[in-house]
């Protein structure tokens, strides 16, 4: 809880439900006939619309990504390192919009809404949905807002999967794409470690064919694995030993099977705390949509031309212990942008956090955020 | 402008495609882009300097040039990449100068001439590495690793089978005197070269 809000923190934040009535097909075939979309923004809209500036959240992510709902809060929101008066994204230039996105379990609409056509809640029915999916109903936001184009739109991770398919789907509705820590598509052993995080959730017998609420109960086990499964894969071995090392909690080892060592006691934590404010449905279909991004698909593999019709200039960025997407990745997006011909900017940012350092306030990494989010804001005032 | 680079633009044609290897704070492209109206990339390995760029507004990719250009860029995708004082600190400069010509259809280079009389004065008289303003390092914490003379240089350029196209020598003030044009190997302590391949 902070005593007083800090300088640079956007202070207290309200979000706000969006409501659209325009049916949304959706990859998969089918349709959500309306929808929520929940947003919180940040900073002023300036008189010619030319500052604003898109979020798109992660895996776990929600739209709150900076400030604080109330004097109360532990910690704000997920990306506060970055956005706010004087930081890389700043307030004080910019208008910053972030949602959650469809399939959420923060507000829009998502498996823990009605079900309009059964007026139970959706569960395990609500509809698979995509990255494109995603981009396509923040395209319709953006209009909502009265905005035509993005300043940039930014994400890390699965965030910087949406950032790539706006430059692709809209190319002329961004003038800055910054994708960080990201990847053009995932590997097997992404889709791997996904699949693990899946099935223990399926194995929870509080599962109920993803129809828990509607039982009065959660999968909290297989939440919890699936998260602890996923805290591995955001650290990086360095990051671990220095964290944690072999560190006893007790002092000694007590040869049973409670907690023992630190990091069994973080994981735990970690785990069990993320069963309190997330959705497993939801997180079910977050690793589905990163499984399916492809965006070289469409264009019989070749990811230069995807990119090939993008109008945006793009940053990109990777950390160099990020092991989940690690830099190599990162590698294949900015190629592909090179040899398209367009105007991208690549940094490898020395950093011992693994993946999670894209939410990390790095030096390095807010010196080249900064200079970059200088430029486009430059531009959006000329 | 420097002199270097004011030799570098004079050979650039108009709305060419650049790419600058080691371009520090992209200083070079940055007047390129203005005098010459380029578009290109600069190619830095310091994260420092990489902010520079993107302040300046050059499009930069953090790499390691002894890792070679390949994983980057297509075939002749460039019209001239160009190195500055960069060459003798590579780990593979022939490898290197190979590789600007696959990536590009001209390369220019410009390195520090190890023949220049002050160098030769200080090693033979002294007997010591020497130790100029050029080249301010001490033996032990040098990156200069792969120093050489204008002569050397040629006959590297020879044996790669690289056509010379023009050849600009320059002082530590990165003048152009014209005594340097008939003994460059002994007075010239920055030599400029643009090369193609036969």
């Amino acid at each position: 809880m902070p005593a007083t809000l800090p300088p640079d923190s956007v202070g207290l934040v309200i979000p706000q439900p969006l409501h659209f009535d325009e049916p949304l097909e959706l990859d998969s075939g089918k349709t959500l006939p309306h929808y929520d979309l929940v947003v919180e923004t940040y900073g002023e809209l300036n008189a010619t619309r030319s500052n604003a500036v898109l979020i798109c959240h992660a895996l776990s992510g929600d739209h709150h990504a900076a400030g604080y709902h109330s004097m109360n809060d532990r910690k704000p929101g997920w990306w506060d390192s970055a956005i706010g008066p004087g930081k890389p994204i700043d307030t004080t230039r910019f208008f910053v919009v972030c949602l959650n996105n469809l399939g959420g379990c923060k507000g829009s609409t998502g498996p823990t809404s009605i079900n309009p056509e059964t007026g139970r809640i959706f569960g395990a029915d609500f509809p698979m949905v995509t990255v494109n999916d995603w981009v396509r109903s923040q395209e319709r936001l953006m209009h909502s807002l009265g905005i035509v184009q993005w300043a940039a739109v930014i994400g890390g991770s699965l965030g910087g999967m949406q950032v790539m398919q706006w430059a692709i789907s809209f190319p002329q509705a961004l003038r800055h794409a910054l994708v960080i820590a990201a990847a053009p598509k995932l590997s097997a052993q992404n889709i791997a470690f996904n699949e693990v995080a899946r099935q223990s959730i399926f194995a929870d017998p509080d599962f109920h064919d993803g129809h828990y609420l509607e039982h009065d109960t959660l999968p909290r086990k297989g939440l919890m694995l699936a998260r602890m499964l996923g805290h591995i894969t955001y650290l990086s071995d360095d990051a671990m030993r220095a964290k944690f090392g072999r560190e006893l909690r007790a002092g000694k080892i007590n040869f049973g099977f409670d907690v023992e060592f630190q990091v069994e006691s973080y994981l735990r934590y970690q785990g069990a705390s993320f069963v309190d404010r997330f959705d497993a449905n939801t997180y079910l279909l977050m690793t589905k949509a990163l499984d399916y991004f492809d965006p070289a698909g469409e264009f019989e593999h070749d990811l230069a031309r995807a990119f090939a019709a993008t109008e945006a200039e793009f940053l990109v960025a990777a950390f160099t212990t990020d092991w989940r997407f690690s830099p190599a990745r990162s590698h294949e997006i900015v190629k592909a942008l090179l040899k398209a011909g367009k105007r991208v900017t690549y940094a490898e940012i020395e950093s011992e956090h693994g993946h999670d350092a894209f939410l990390v306030p790095i030096p390095d990494y807010m010196n080249v955020f900064r200079a970059y989010m200088g430029r486009v804001s430059t531009e959006a005032q000329a | 402008m420097r002199v270097d680079h004011a030799i570098i633009s004079d050979w650039i044609k108009p709305n060419s495609r650049v790419l600058d290897l080691g371009c520090g704070d992209c200083a070079l492209l940055r007047e390129l882009r203005q005098s010459r109206n380029t578009t290109g990339y600069g190619l830095e390995i310091s994260i420092d300097k990489l902010a520079k760029c993107v302040e300046g507004g050059t499009p930069v990719i953090q790499a390691n040039l002894d890792q070679g250009l390949s994983p980057w860029f297509e075939a002749q995708s460039f019209d001239y990449v160009i190195m500055t004082h960069t060459l003798q600190a590579m780990r593979h400069p022939e490898q290197l100068l190979k590789e600007m010509l696959h990536v590009g259809r001209e390369a220019i280079v410009t390195f520090p001439n190890m023949g220049y009389w002050k160098n030769r004065l200080q090693f033979a008289l002294g007997g010591r590495m020497p130790v100029t303003k050029t080249l301010p390092y001490g033996w032990f914490d040098t990156p200069n690793i792969h120093l050489c003379t204008v002569r050397d240089f040629e006959a590297l350029c020879e044996e790669l089978d690289l056509r010379i196209l023009g050849r600009e020598m320059v002082d530590s003030q990165l003048q152009s005197r014209p005594l340097m044009r008939l003994a460059p190997n002994l007075l010239a302590e920055t030599a400029v070269y643009r090369l193609a391949a036969k």
